[in-house]
């Protein structure tokens, strides 16, 4: 059992983004990266009868998903070069950039969209859970960030008593990978596989 | 402050830049031992190396863009290394606390980690705790994104003058000394004073800053013998100016938490989680109330924003523009079949029914009571039947949703000032207003009078801005209108106000800190050509950041400091209040100065420098001014305290805020400030108003509130232009603030919501790039086919920059809705009716 595990409240996210921005500021990303993202999932009608009056099925709502640092990682297992691992003091998983070829299987792997080979560093990057933040006794900086307080760090334990493990649309069941995600889902949420819905801004998905 | 902070700062900051503790160990191994070349080859410092790089690229950047210290130039890899790794070595990070002062009443903390005299990261404060309730003024993903602004490429550094032979709008500019800008400055307001009046003086409106010394040019022109004023605002025009004739001067809604208490809360117009972002304003506000109430909630909304994402059964879609006839729909059940509250009627209201109407109006069939039941005004009966194909929500919804509204207590509505920013819009605000009057719902535990959710806030003085000898008024939204016909515009027609007509039109305008010349201003391309006609205005000084879109039309550029580069105060909140006390960061880079010290240089030109300063620095003025709050406050922290706390939070002792509770409580003695003293359901004083003013043919203007058709809307589309196209706050902007800004832009695009309904016909799929065209422009940006918005309507952000060419097909790539509003003003506030537009939607290409 891994050490750390991000909670989700679906009830609270408000699709804002901080947690992407405060990311993105502390890891000095520009153009092209973000290592949390928000995904918005919707589907349904809002129609218009002969009478002029609505009608509606619309459902929508959003996860803010960064790397779930699985139980079974199955970046760290396809990793060739082993510089895909966990951290041996946080159990978060990490890149080791001076053994990382830039090879993409990890990309290619996750099912969560989480590393990205970053062609100018020449190595896959990703979330690694702030992990210089959590051994100093901290919580990762998008934890920290959320004005609705929609996010929060913590035990596997300590996170499973506020949701439960990520298995809800457009994840992957929860079965794959073991995913230290621990979600509290808002009732629009339908469960992993569902086809009711789709990922509905996928250019904010990078 | 986050608990736990155990480290010290400088292995923190170290460790920070290289992810993994791992890493962390070696970097503070490596800044001991120095780099040396047999360490640097070592796979470690190699990677060292490598990491400092990338990061290093970016204090590069910032180095070079604050004045050159490495000469501009990138040096060779090694020796780059080299000097960034000794600087890790050498340098510490430092906190420094300062706050967001644009235009949002978040204005929330930032917590700068400042290092070699740069921003290197920006926190925010946060506690960890699992207290919903706590007070943590938590800034945005705006004010997390502070440095892509503070080190944009287009910040302003230098004075700047429009280049000889360019118009206003190209863009042109040629750096100039401060020397030169404050001479320009200086000469052009004397002439215009001498020649034409200082009523030929004009403050634009902006909402750039907000700070107790924020605001200084007021002051400067007073001192100068005034300037023309405005009333009202961009962003409530309609319900500021009709709320006195309702409630009185001083009405302010509940606080959000008030309605934890509320068995049914109903949300017009209003997507609180996107309008006030912050941690501790109505974002973080709305949510907790939401997790807390036991209340129903509703929100009327043409779409399904943000603020409701995962409760997608809140949403009641309406038509936009419409919220009146849904109101008197609902107050025809509500009285019909005896649900109202006539006590409270009888005792709080005066012109709900005709044994409540001033002498004025008794026996004419004016209240309001005959006009939802057909006695009076347009002789129709308000039936659900009626309303139904106005709306959008059918008459069996607006029966079950009337019951419960008469039935359920206590009732919480609240409105944005999303349905107040249209062409019926005063009117439209009232009308929301009737739900709690109508059932009486209003002073009690979780209620609240119908306004926007109001707010628990410690209050600052701010910098004084003398008297204004010159009493003439214009609306906000005038500006350019004076511009172009000034001494046409009269007080019966034109909402001038304090003079029975302009007595010329401006020819000096102050732009600080604002985007409202063109960008946040309706229908660009007219406001265009009256600007660039410099025979008109015939001078324009901005004071800004960036090159916004509203720069260009002016003739010289001061360059701003951003609030957080200086020291800076100041106070807000929402269902909890808080103060922040501000530092300066670093170093003034470039030639950037103040607001205060840009005025007090154009004062000392004008040789009454001692007259503005009083002898005091901006940080000596703020120091004052706090003393004074602390006077009226006196559980505020010392000065020394606050600067040291950064972050000063204080929760409501009331808990929450009940609007008009003390009235409700004995409306004699606490009688309101309107002319009955009563809430006016029926304004004898509006009457007279309306008596004694010019409005347009097709303006219907009531004394009491009613449904009337917008100009550009739902009832009224055309066969050209058969859709209607609203605006919103959107969550990568505020404003037009950061819409410049690369990083936001690539993950909050600029989109046009769309149904399918509407979309298909036009062959127009999710991600198509479409124009949005009608008689005032056309614009260009995404389409987003969702279900989140009503058929009938489309909708996009606004804010977007403007981005066209001018001097040729004017299309507006940028996406901005300000390129499709009328800038006719609404009949009684003359305000922006931004919301109020009708076009047609192709696909491009």
């Amino acid at each position: 059992m891994s050490r750390y595990a991000f909670h989700f409240d679906g009830t609270r996210c408000t699709a804002c983004k901080t947690c992407v921005f405060a990311c993105k500021d502390k890891n000095d990303l520009g153009l092209g990266y973000a290592y949390r993202k928000v995904y918005e999932y919707g589907g349904g009608e809002t129609i218009k009868d002969a009478n002029g009056c609505f009608s509606t099925t619309a459902f929508t709502y959003n996860i803010s998903l960064a790397c779930n640092h699985c139980e079974d990682p199955v970046c760290v297992m396809v990793c060739p070069t082993g510089a895909m691992h966990r951290d041996q003091a946080t159990d978060l998983v990490a890149v080791d950039s001076n053994v990382c070829i830039g090879c993409g299987y990890c990309v290619l792997s996750c099912p969560y969209n989480s590393p990205k080979v970053d062609r100018d560093k020449g190595h896959s990057v990703k979330c690694d859970g702030c992990t210089a933040l959590v051994a100093n006794g901290e919580k990762p900086v998008c934890v920290m960030a959320c004005p609705a307080r929609a996010l929060d760090f913590g035990t596997p334990d300590e996170m499973q008593k506020k949701g439960k493990r990520a298995n809800i649309a457009p994840l992957p069941s929860e079965g794959y990978t073991k995913p230290n995600l621990f979600i509290k889902a808002s009732k629009d949420a339908r469960p992993a596989g569902s086809d009711e819905g789709t990922v509905t801004n996928p250019l904010e998905v990078l | 402050m986050n608990k736990g902070v155990k480290s010290d700062p400088m292995l923190r900051s170290r460790c920070e830049q290289h992810g993994s503790p791992t890493h962390c160990e070696q970097q503070d191994t490596l800044a001991r031992l120095d780099l040396s070349p047999h360490n640097k080859s070592e796979g470690i410092a190699h990677d060292v190396s490598r990491r400092s790089f990338v990061k290093g690229a970016g204090a590069l950047g910032a180095l070079a863009a604050a004045g050159g210290i490495l000469g501009g130039t990138l040096p060779h890899l090694p020796q780059f290394t080299t000097k960034v790794a000794q600087a890790y070595a050498e340098s510490e990070t430092k906190i420094v606390w300062n706050h967001c002062a644009i235009n949002c009443p978040g204005r929330c903390s930032l917590k700068l980690h400042v290092k070699d005299d740069e921003i290197v990261q920006v926190e925010t404060y946060s506690l960890d705790d699992d207290d919903i309730n706590s007070i943590q003024p938590r800034a945005c993903l705006r004010g997390r994104s502070y440095r892509s602004w503070i080190y944009h490429p287009d910040r302003i550094n230098y004075p700047l003058k429009r280049t000889e032979g360019t118009k206003r709008g190209e863009g042109k500019y040629t750096q100039i000394s401060w020397d030169e800008a404050i001479d320009i400055i200086a000469t052009k307001l004397k002439d215009t004073i001498d020649k034409y009046g200082n009523e030929a003086l004009y403050i634009n409106y902006a909402t750039g800053v907000s700070a107790s010394t924020g605001r200084t040019w007021p002051r400067l022109l007073n001192l100068l013998g005034g300037y023309v004023g405005y009333y009202g605002s961009y962003s409530t025009a309609e319900i500021s100016w009709i709320t006195p004739y309702i409630y009185g001067s001083s009405a302010a809604g509940s606080t959000l938490n008030a309605a934890n208490d509320a068995a049914l809360i109903l949300v017009f117009g209003s997507s609180p989680c996107e309008t006030r972002q912050g941690g501790a304003v109505s974002n973080h506000d709305y949510v907790a109330m939401r997790e807390q109430t036991k209340g129903k909630i509703y929100m009327f909304d043409y779409r399904l924003s943000d603020s409701t994402v995962g409760h997608s059964e809140d949403w009641v879609p309406i038509n936009p523009g419409t919220d009146a006839a849904f109101v008197s729909a609902v107050a025809y059940e509500l009285i019909t079949k005896n649900m109202v509250d006539e006590e409270f009627l009888h005792t709080y209201c005066q012109g709900y029914d005709e044994e409540t109407m001033p002498e004025s109006a008794k026996g004419m069939n004016k209240s309001y009571k005959d006009y939802i039941l057909g006695t009076g005004y347009d002789m129709v009966q308000k039936t659900p039947e009626w309303a139904a194909p106005i709306t959008g929500i059918s008459a069996e919804r607006i029966r079950s949703l009337a019951k419960e509204i008469g039935t359920t207590k206590p009732l919480y509505v609240v409105q944005g000032w999303g349905s107040q920013r249209r062409s019926n819009g005063e009117l439209t605000a009232w009308a929301i207003c009737m739900l709690p009057i109508l059932t009486g719902q209003i002073g009690l535990e979780g209620t609240n009078n119908g306004l926007r959710e109001g707010s628990y806030s410690i209050s600052m003085d701010t910098i004084p801005a003398g008297t204004n000898p010159v009493k003439t008024q214009i609306s906000v939204f005038s500006m350019v209108d004076a511009i172009d016909r000034g001494p046409e515009m009269t007080e019966k027609r034109d909402g001038v106000t304090g003079a029975e007509r302009l007595k010329t039109g401006f020819k000096f305008v102050v732009n600080y800190a604002g985007n409202c010349i063109t960008n946040q201003n309706s229908d660009i391309n007219w406001v265009h050509d009256i600007m660039v006609d410099d025979t008109k205005c015939e001078f324009v000084v901005g004071t800004d950041i960036v090159m916004c879109d509203s720069m260009k039309y002016c003739d010289v550029i001061l360059p701003d400091l951003f609030r957080l580069e200086q020291d800076s105060m100041i106070g807000t909140g929402g269902d909890g209040a808080y103060m922040i006390a501000g530092s300066q960061p670093y170093s003034v880079k470039y030639e950037r100065k103040s607001g205060f010290d840009q005025c007090a240089l154009v004062a000392k030109k004008l040789g009454i420098e001692d007259e503005f300063t009083e002898g005091k620095s901006q940080s000596e003025w703020i120091e004052e001014l706090y003393e004074v709050s602390r006077k009226k406050d006196d559980k505020l922290p010392t000065y020394a305290e606050a600067k040291k706390m950064g972050v000063y939070t204080r929760a409501n002792p009331k808990g929450a805020n009940i609007a008009l509770k003390a009235f409700r409580e004995d409306p004699i003695a606490n009688k309101l400030t309107t002319q009955s003293g009563k809430i006016d359901i029926y304004s004898e004083k509006l009457a007279t108003y309306i008596e004694t003013h010019e409005f347009a043919s097709d303006d219907k203007v009531t004394p009491i509130p009613t449904y009337v058709p917008e100009w550009y809307g739902v009832q009224t589309v055309t066969e050209k232009y058969p859709l209607a196209c609203s605006g919103f706050h959107y969550r990568g902007r505020l404003h037009s603030s950061w819409g410049g800004i690369e990083t936001m832009k690539e993950l909050n695009p600029q989109e046009l919501w769309i149904n399918a309904a509407d979309a298909k016909p036009r062959g127009i799929e999710q991600g198509d790039t479409v124009q949005v065209s009608n008689d005032f422009g056309t614009v260009e940006l995404l389409a987003k086919v969702t279900s989140r918005i009503i058929s009938g309507t489309v909708a996009m952000s606004q804010g977007a920059w403007h981005d066209a060419n001018m001097d040729g097909d004017r299309i507006d790539k940028g996406g901005n809705i300000n390129t499709l509003a009328t800038h006719r003003p609404s009949p009684f506030a003359k305000g922006n009716p931004q919301h109020t537009n009708i076009c047609e939607v192709k696909k491009v290409g």
